[in-house]
């Protein structure tokens, strides 16, 4: 018979990526509700030191797999590793985070282990019938649609900052296990060469907690600055709208909307946008949204929880200022 | 080098979603679109045949209003098209979508197959992976560069936070991110030319497949719509009053910082 909860947990040189955790949390409730056990499986190089933190967390048994191949993500050693041990140990579900290695990864074990996948889930439910059942936006958020599956095991990557991470629990233990790697040589046939990470101490568009997005208002490239500003006292990431990627202002990743990036931070700030219907898409599910825009009529303040009418580049260095004397 | 561009049809972007009276999305007046991220696999697909010769095959799923999709992207320049259509084929999933879709390529000749990172409609980012698990190939996904030698190709791929170098040998599957190239829009001569184009369209049958083997692995249970914001408040005041207003009604009210 299937046997539990799988979390696939991300990290990069041994700090565990904060949507695992965020999985582990939720993974607990699911297991404590279901009892089924919670198996953190975490692939890479060295990372034995890990499985006490996964512990904490709420995982009752890490699975490590460690192997140089592992040492890097790549798409065909992390399949054939993960197959591998599904197979063997037959989960129930294997939810990983919808990241760019979720996305790349979950499709391709699915296909291989012959089963569904439900992609960038934000709901997940325990239900009696088909075990989970998880709820996706589609349409960039503009509906919702809620799949299940009988097949097993069911996958799902979920989106980051859908659940909370728990208080670890120092004292709680899970036992450990090392995975036997054995790597198709057919799956090494892409071969990693280089990883460069920007160097920028903002947050990710897609995990930040707070994103000031700028949009046509700023006017041109060398306004951002300003936002910049504002972004670095409250430790937010930096979006666009598609009018200003497309102008060529901000690099395409930095597009927030139904052909950019789908987010859901805690405070979206949304300087100079207008408020198209796929801008909205790709930024509704936040849950605070704060307008600054000269336009009082833009479409934007029917969704903003708090809308300044005024010239953002007055408006936006005043909040800077009000935002340091507050984080002091 | 014959590379095949795998495309779908999807809403408008600025399309509003209803749901009809059966509780399905209601597709009825909806403007249809190339997904915009296919739209970069096509134009990469144009761009590597003007460099090193060869045929583009668009191939996609849908109904028969896919075949626009199609026309639209010989117009831009691809050469043949192929529509996997089939009234079995309702409502599939990702599993039987790239089941399909592997199918109808194995039969083509291709060194390279491209396809969007993600279709907006509904926003999975499975297929183009999948039929890259199906065809036995290796794939690279939300490609930003892409350059080919020989029978080698060169990926610079978006990760979070920065990006990735890969090389991997052809035959492949490559996803396109925005950033890959800048589409262009079809000429009057294209859209000409376009016409006289083969645009084949294919059913299960056609391609040996039996629709009692593609059941979907996952099911949908039921489409919703989100709860309608409540926003239009406004902060009064000058920008000096409004500014310190915001910040306090942050902290106090929205305890957000």
């Amino acid at each position: 018979m299937a046997k539990g909860i799988w979390i696939f947990i991300e990290q990069r040189e041994g700090a565990i990526r904060k949507v695992s955790l965020e999985l582990l949390s939720q993974g607990r409730k699911l297991a404590d509700q279901t009892g089924e056990p919670l198996v953190a499986v975490v692939p890479g190089q060295g990372i034995e030191g890990l499985a006490q933190e996964l512990a904490a967390y709420g995982a009752d048994k890490v699975i490590v797999a460690d192997d140089s191949n592992l040492k890097e993500y790549t798409t065909g050693a992390f399949t054939s590793v993960l197959n591998q041990l599904i197979r063997q140990e037959e989960p129930q579900a294997v939810l990983l985070g919808n990241t760019a290695i979720g996305k790349d990864l979950a499709p391709r074990l699915a296909h291989r282990l012959g089963v569904g996948l439900a992609s960038d889930a934000t709901g997940m439910e325990y239900d009696e019938q088909s075990f989970l059942r998880f709820k996706r936006p589609v349409y960039a958020g503009k509906a919702f649609v809620e799949v299940a599956t009988d097949v097993r095991p069911v996958l799902a990557t979920i989106r980051p900052n859908t659940f909370p991470v728990a208080e670890p629990d120092s004292s709680r233990q899970a036992e450990v296990v090392k995975a036997n790697v054995a790597i198709d040589p057919a799956d090494l046939r892409a071969i990693l060469k280089e990883v460069t990470i920007a160097a920028s101490k903002r947050p990710e568009l897609t995990e930040a907690n707070i994103i000031v997005s700028g949009g046509r208002g700023m006017k041109g490239p060398e306004n951002y600055g300003i936002l910049e500003e504002l972004a670095d006292v409250i430790g937010a990431a930096v979006g666009a709208s598609r009018a200003a990627v497309d102008a060529g202002w901000r690099e395409p990743k930095f597009q927030v909307g139904q052909t950019g990036k789908t987010v859901s931070p805690t405070l979206y700030i949304a300087c100079g946008i207008s408020g198209a219907i796929q801008h909205l898409a790709g930024m509704g599910s936040s849950k605070f949204i704060v307008a600054i825009n000269k336009d009082p009529e833009a479409n934007i303040f029917n969704v903003a929880d708090y809308g300044i009418v005024g010239d953002l580049f007055e408006v936006v260095p005043l909040l800077t200022q009000e935002f340091k004397k507050m984080v002091g | 080098m014959n590379i095949v561009v795998s495309i779908k049809q999807t809403f408008d972007t600025e399309a509003k979603i209803v749901l009809d009276n059966s509780g399905q999305i209601n597709t009825n007046g909806v403007n249809l679109i190339i997904n915009p991220y296919d739209e970069f696999a096509i134009e990469e697909g144009i761009r590597l045949k003007e460099k090193f010769g060869g045929e583009v095959t668009v191939v996609s799923l849908g109904g028969s209003e896919a075949q626009a999709a199609l026309r639209t992207a010989l117009a831009m320049g691809a050469d043949k098209a192929v529509l996997v259509s089939d009234p079995a084929l309702k409502g599939v999933d990702e599993w039987t979508a790239a089941e399909v879709l592997a199918k109808a390529i194995s039969s083509l000749s291709y060194d390279l197959v491209i396809a969007g990172r993600i279709a907006i409609d509904d926003g999975s980012s499975q297929v183009a992976v999948r039929l890259a698990e199906k065809l036995g190939l290796p794939s690279v996904s939300s490609a930003l560069k892409l350059d080919i030698n020989g029978n080698q190709a060169t990926v610079t791929r978006e990760i979070d936070g920065g990006t990735e170098l890969l090389e991997v040998s052809l035959p492949a599957v490559i996803t396109a991110q925005k950033g890959l190239n800048e589409p262009r829009y079809p000429s009057v001569a294209g859209i000409m030319k376009a016409k006289k184009k083969e645009l084949k369209t294919l059913g299960l049958s056609d391609l040996g497949l039996n629709a009692g083997d593609l059941a979907p692995k996952m099911i949908v249970k039921a489409y919703s719509l989100p709860a309608p914001r409540q926003g239009g408040r406004k902060v009064p005041g000058e920008a000096v009053q409004a500014a310190q207003e915001l910040a306090r009604l942050l902290r106090e009210e929205a305890k957000v910082l």
